[in-house]
């Protein structure tokens, strides 16, 4: 069964965000041979954008720009993607499950009272049937789900669905359209950026992350080292944070960010289910800890028992050294 | 203030997870508050004490989920819901979750609700902008601070990191952020109180819910555990050869490199 689907995307710093184009590839999934439209919110010109959503696959895409949408806000940006579904009465809805992914489905799910699938890592089509996959407790267990009635809407988690290939040759139509957004209750007074410039952690293909064991704003330095080595980013546990070694939006786990990397190496990290719930999922996984019974080797690939600032340097060395006979 | 927290017990993950018949094994598992949500009770407590009012926990379950509830009285709360479902309903999904509170609160005039970020279980995050949705209430997920003045509230909020101010209005509902404050224990004291204090039990009917109002829109079809991960492998010998071995093994073992 052909369906239209409707695929939100997504802006961070000026460029799309890689999950909105994971994003129109789970689409493809959904919509058995159906048309996929792209959605884009926010205050400037979008047109350039919305070809990119093209060439990565959707067939036409709908733009709603306006002041209201300079910045994410919940209520505005609803306003702009319901007048989008009303106008496009889709079959299916899909996008990033991130800070606004989080925000903005429920309450889209809500209003046209349909069912919802957060955080999907996988998606297939059996049958009738599209068939979503999620982790759930904390990443210990997944679950299959499927939408029994209405409409069918999930949001992704990062770095697990592969995006199609993107075609220049591609081409559709971008439209704008006008909404108007009214009666806002919430005001955005201030936002306090913490975010590294330019790294995307959860899109990251390789993350060297540190925890307490990491001791201090100077101890990150050999993991930045060896990250900028290996064309990674550097992220940290809970510990790493709360004890000011390093800022917030470097937090990965439950609170933190998701993520789904090719490689993670976590570094004087303990491996706290909180911790784990936000890299468990990662590909390979190598832990460096001088605890022999620390909890991270449980689900580590290859493990290290040592003292990381001695270890790390030493493996920023190496990768160098194969890098340069390469 | 009128002020209502959601509250959700939930399988402690820390626990070791088994399945028995497609479903999740509870017996003999720990259950808890679910840690976001002891982060709402907490915050519901402090501002009822700067302004007055009363703090009232709600919670959709089974006759277990009292426990709870009275850990949520000893630490402070006034009153305590439990909507039981046990009777009722077989199956059940975030639709059905927000269909039945929405019918809870329709009568209620709630200035503020409380809820947790994100329930450490089934962890859609759905429930509270949904029913924030719902209610027509002003709506601010993951937030790490809230002062309340008048009909003005004033939120920081963690997105991915970053910290967002904003100013927005009562009614309104929150979702609680790990830092939003240290939630207390009970005291034994609270935990005397709280066996005196109410414990009201609705169930659907009570809230004028036919089963068809609240059919889930979603189904599990499957729940299963990873495949059993390979012990990893813990290097030996001199450091230097543990790092030139690793180097190796993510090269063409591990094929990342
Ligand atoms: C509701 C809630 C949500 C949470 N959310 C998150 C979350 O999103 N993310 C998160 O990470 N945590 C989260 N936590 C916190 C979590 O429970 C742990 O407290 C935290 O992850 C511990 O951080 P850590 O591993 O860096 O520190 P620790 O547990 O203190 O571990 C430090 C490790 O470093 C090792 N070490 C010390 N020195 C060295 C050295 N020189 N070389 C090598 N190893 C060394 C030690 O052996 C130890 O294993 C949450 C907690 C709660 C209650
Ligand atoms: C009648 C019924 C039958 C169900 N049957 C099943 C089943 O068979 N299998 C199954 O896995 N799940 C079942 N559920 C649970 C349901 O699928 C979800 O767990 C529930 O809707 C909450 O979603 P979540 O866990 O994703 O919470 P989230 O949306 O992640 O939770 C966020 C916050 O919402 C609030 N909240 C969440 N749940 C409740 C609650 N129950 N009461 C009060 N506040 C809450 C809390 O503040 C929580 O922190 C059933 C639910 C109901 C009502």
């Amino acid at each position: 069964m052909s369906r239209k689907v409707l695929v939100i995307g997504e802006v961070r710093e000026g460029a799309l965000r890689n999950v909105s184009f994971e994003a129109i590839a789970a689409a493809k999934t959904m919509s058995d041979g159906g048309e996929i439209v792209g959605v884009l919110c926010g205050s400037d010109d979008l047109t350039n954008m919305g070809k990119e959503l093209i060439y990565y696959g959707a067939d036409r895409v709908v733009t709603v720009q306006s002041d209201q949408l300079a910045s994410y806000t919940s209520e505005g940006y609803s306003q702009a993607l319901m007048a989008v579904i009303d106008d496009e009465s889709p079959e299916g809805i899909v996008m990033g499950h991130t800070a606004i992914g989080k925000d903005v489905t429920p309450k889209l799910a809500s209003k046209i009272e349909t069912g919802l699938i957060s955080d999907a890592v996988n998606i297939e089509e059996t049958g009738d049937n599209i068939v979503f996959t999620r982790p759930i407790y904390s990443g210990k267990a997944f679950e299959k789900k499927i939408i029994t009635d209405g409409l069918i809407f999930a949001t992704i988690r990062p770095n697990n669905i592969k995006a199609l290939d993107r075609d220049e040759g591609r081409s559709g139509e971008v439209t704008a359209k006008e909404v108007d957004i009214k009666d806002l209750r919430t005001v955005i007074k201030d936002v306090i950026r913490k975010s590294t410039e330019g790294v995307d952690l959860s899109e990251a293909n390789v993350i060297i992350a540190g925890g307490r064991g990491v001791k201090s704003e100077d101890g990150f330095k050999p993991l930045e080292e060896l990250a900028e080595v290996l064309g990674g980013a550097v992220g940290a546990s809970r510990g790493a944070c709360d004890a000011e070694y390093c800022d917030y939006s470097l937090q990965i786990g439950q609170t933190g960010k998701v993520v789904t990397p090719d490689l993670y190496i976590a570094c004087g990290i303990s491996g706290a289910i909180q911790h784990l719930a936000g890299m468990s999922n990662s590909k390979v996984i190598v832990a460096i800890n001088k605890d022999p019974e620390a909890n991270i080797f449980n689900v580590a690939d290859y493990g290290i028992v040592g003292d990381l600032f001695d270890v790390v340097p030493k493996l920023t060395e190496e990768i160098k050294q194969i890098k340069v006979n390469a | 203030m009128n002020i209502y927290v959601l509250m959700k017990r939930t399988f402690d993950t820390e626990e070791k997870i088994q399945i028995d018949g497609g479903r999740i094994e509870e017996e003999g598992a720990e259950f808890i508050i679910n840690p976001y949500d002891e982060y709402a009770i907490e915050e519901a407590i402090q501002l009822r004490d700067e302004h007055g009012g009363e703090v009232t926990v709600v919670t959709i379950g089974e006759e277990e989920s009292e426990k709870q509830l009275r850990t949520a009285l000893a630490m402070g709360a006034d009153k305590a819901v439990l909507i039981n479902t046990e009777d009722d309903l077989e199956e059940g999904d975030q639709f059905t979750t927000v269909k039945i509170l929405e019918a809870f609160f329709e009568d209620k005039e709630a200035d503020l609700i409380l809820a947790g970020n994100v329930a450490i279980d089934e962890a859609s995050g759905q429930v509270g902008p949904r029913l924030a949705e719902r209610l027509n209430f002003a709506c601010a997920t993951t937030i790490t601070s809230i002062s309340v003045d008048g009909d003005k509230a004033q939120i920081e909020r963690d997105v991915e990191g970053d910290v967002e101010k904003i100013e927005t209005s009562l009614p309104l509902l929150v979702t609680c952020q790990q830092g939003l404050n240290e939630p207390r224990y009970p005291s034994l004291p609270g935990i005397m109180k709280a066996k005196k204090k109410p414990l009201e039990e609705l169930e659907l009917d009570d809230l004028d819910l036919e089963e068809d109002d609240v059919e889930a829109k979603t189904k599990t079809i499957e729940i299963y555990l990873p495949p059993e991960k390979e012990a990893g492998k813990v290097l030996e010998g001199e450091v230097d050869d543990q790092v030139k071995e690793l180097v190796s093994l993510l090269q063409n073992e591990a094929k990342v490199l």
